[in-house]
């Protein structure tokens, strides 16, 4: 890899001031009570407010230096979002988002330049995260001029560089990125990311929208960049087991919340809270399936409750195979169980063959209440 | 473990340059990228409706440019008139000749020689006007639509007032004041024409800036200048050519509509709608006066037009194709 080696000469005699380390103590990222509400306006020439979607509501994590956490949880839980917010890309409504000790959650643009340079963003879309009209050459060179990184006359070869260091063709820098695969476009963004040496990059589902074989390449190409470079990852992703590979730490979120946060050897043996566990339990099982045994799963029913009207409580208690009556007027706080392991539920407990049963049960009574509904309706 | 699995056999291969994904691309120096501009020029080229309409339009240009090279040819100035031998005894317009080719005007001027400098001024309001035109529809239509909230609100209304604006009024109503002249003439049709451009254009912003490459290139650290203008902007330019080679022909036939109501081009510059307005009145007793300078405002409206439907065809293809 001797385009690594350039690179990190390159950025260290050239780049200008960068912002000032933190003490060793300070983790690369903390997050803390992060609210974001979309306001909900009604049609019409007047417009009111007349709701809050509640895409992130009180949450709280952090990340380490050289370490990753993960982000996990269904469509529309508030993990891009939260991607979103903690690039700046989203400002939030209350709460802070700390880059190295440094409040970066209410930074007007100028002051946000710097922070730039330091994290960046993987987009899950690689058809529409890069610019049609621009080159390859333009797309991956454009961070290096805008923080002048490097001299006019060294874009061009520093551009190759990056394009070497994600498994390109350098000679294809004149190329539009219409010209390639899902997985080559890819790579193309994680070299445009990579252009201002990031300390931390907030990889928002970089993997799902490609190619199976593909995604274990891109997977790979990450992983060796966070060992080269000691790059930090937030990586949001709604597949445990690409989660379970890359990140030490994983959070789930559900509802614009964070319910359980754990070392990832905790959390894929000894999920605590019932929505974890349902999500773990709609992994396939290569092993089972081998052995012909049958699992008994977890079943949720229902769908998603709307972020605009969340249940009161726990936010999970409507979906819930577990819920009493305390769970509807109290929120569960997140609290800390064993070495680091938290959840947010009041009967929070390792996954049973009872909880399965439970859950099948309660589901099939959804169902049967659905059904006759209908029948009612009609 | 899926990764691990794919980790143990292909360990280095997401680094390789030379990975399964580009091995039918082996080294083949300088690679020329092959960009949505070129790829619609080559479009273009293919079509010879739009090609032919292009040398039409080349030569209309060049007529225009060259415009005394006609005053050599036939020995007629432009404004001289010929009252001897450019009117019969009665002092109607001669008919096509050897000596006039496209026959005479009611003052006894050759039709030929005044159809090539109108050229002049048809082509000139028309580029000139179309240009203003756009670049305002370009800003206004940027602005509203990247920046949406209050600005979006004022330029979205200031257009709906621009647009439900009576043109004709309007433009007499100016003349009456300034006088006739060309600087009045292209600023009433830019002042007229540029909003169903920042339409079109606040339109296309209001998709593009959804897009994810805006916000990579807000997380890049790039000025809302920067991306207006790079990133948004190319990707909006493709209808703006398209409506920009038909708004030519459309502002071309203001201007000759202007110039026949004599609020355009005051006389003798001769323009293509002042000589038919002159013409109107002859029109029984001389077909030439009125038929070749109609035609040559039929014949550079169609080619632009022809051609406008080729670049957006070139554009967005399979959009209308046969």
């Amino acid at each position: 890899m001797k385009g690594l080696h350039v690179m990190t000469e390159s950025t260290t005699t050239t780049a200008p001031a960068r912002i000032s380390e933190g003490s060793g103590s300070t983790p690369l990222l903390e997050v803390r009570n992060l609210v974001k509400h979309f306001p909900v306006r009604s049609t019409g020439v007047v417009r009111r407010v007349v709701g809050q979607v509640q895409a992130v509501d009180d949450i709280s994590f952090t990340v380490q230096r050289g370490s990753s956490l993960g982000l996990v949880g269904e469509s529309g839980c508030g993990k891009s979002t939260t991607g979103r917010l903690v690039t700046r890309l989203l400002d939030p409504t209350s709460g802070e988002v700390r880059f190295e000790g440094n409040d970066i959650a209410s930074l007007r643009p100028k002051q946000m330049l710097p922070f730039r340079r330091e994290i960046q963003i993987i987009f899950q879309d690689p058809y529409s995260s890069l610019n049609p009209r621009h080159t390859v050459g333009s797309i991956i060179g454009t961070p290096l001029q805008v923080h002048n990184i490097v001299p006019k006359n060294k874009v061009l070869s520093r551009v190759q560089e990056l394009l070497e260091v994600v498994g390109l063709n350098p000679e294809h820098y004149n190329r539009y990125p219409g010209e390639f695969s899902g997985g080559q476009r890819q790579r193309i963004g994680i070299a445009r990311a990579l252009a201002v040496r990031p300390k931390l990059i907030v990889a928002d589902e970089p993997v799902s929208a490609l190619d199976v074989s593909i995604q274990a390449q891109v997977m790979n190409l990450l992983e060796s960049l966070q060992k080269e470079f000691g790059i930090s990852f937030l990586f949001i992703a709604h597949d445990l087991a690409v989660v379970r590979h890359f990140c030490p730490e994983v959070a789930v979120m559900y509802l614009g919340k964070i319910v359980e946060v754990a070392d990832r050897e905790s959390l894929y043996t000894q999920p605590h809270h019932p929505y974890t566990q349902a999500l773990l339990s709609a992994v396939p099982d290569v092993r089972q399936a081998q052995v012909g045994g049958r699992r008994e799963r977890i079943r949720l029913f229902g769908d998603v409750p709307s972020p605009i009207d969340p249940p009161s409580g726990c936010r999970f208690r409507t979906r819930c195979w577990k819920a009493q009556d305390i769970c509807a007027t109290q929120e569960p706080p997140l609290q800390a169980l064993a070495n680091g392991h938290r959840v947010a539920c009041h009967f929070a407990a390792p996954p049973t063959i009872e909880d399965a049963r439970a859950s099948q049960a309660a589901a099939a009574e959804a169902v049967t209440l659905e059904s006759e509904g209908a029948v009612a309706d009609a | 473990m899926r990764w691990g699995r794919a980790r143990t056999g292909e360990a280095r291969e997401g680094l390789d340059p030379h990975s399964s994904e580009l091995e039918t691309e082996q080294p083949v120096r300088s690679i020329e990228g092959r960009g949505p501009w070129l790829l619609a020029w080559e479009r273009l080229r293919r079509d010879r409706v739009a090609i032919g309409s292009f040398v039409v339009i080349v030569l209309i240009f060049l007529a225009a440019i060259f415009a005394p090279v006609f005053t050599l040819l036939t020995g007629h100035g432009v404004d001289t008139q010929y009252r001897t031998t450019g009117l019969t005894p009665d002092g109607l317009p001669m008919p096509p000749s050897a000596e006039f080719w496209l026959g005479t005007d009611d003052l006894g001027r050759d039709i030929l020689v005044r159809i090539a400098y109108g050229a002049r001024i048809s082509l000139l309001v028309g580029v000139v006007a179309t240009l203003i035109t756009v670049a305002i529809g370009i800003l206004v239509g940027l602005a509203a639509g990247y920046f949406g909230g209050i600005v979006d609100t004022v330029l979205a209304r200031l257009v709906d007032v621009v647009l439900s604006f009576p043109f004709l009024l309007f433009a007499i109503a100016l003349v009456s004041i300034t006088g006739p002249s060309l600087a009045v003439a292209i600023i009433a049709i830019s002042a007229f024409s540029w909003a169903a451009v920042a339409r079109i254009v606040r339109g296309q912003v209001l998709s593009i800036r959804e897009r994810e490459f805006v916000e990579a290139a807000r997380s890049l650290g790039a000025s809302d200048w920067r991306i207006m203008f790079v990133d948004v902007l190319p990707n909006v330019m493709a209808p703006v050519i398209v409506y920009t080679t038909l708004l030519i022909p459309t502002v071309i036939v203001i201007e000759a509509t202007l110039s026949f109501l004599g609020l355009g081009v005051p006389p003798p510059t001769p323009t293509w709608g002042g000589m038919l307005n002159d013409a109107i009145s002859y029109y029984q007793v001389a077909w030439w006066f009125i038929v070749f300078p109609g035609a040559a405002l039929v014949i550079t409206t169609l080619a632009f037009n022809l051609l406008g439907d080729g670049v957006r065809d070139a554009f967005d293809p399979g959009s209308d194709r046969r």
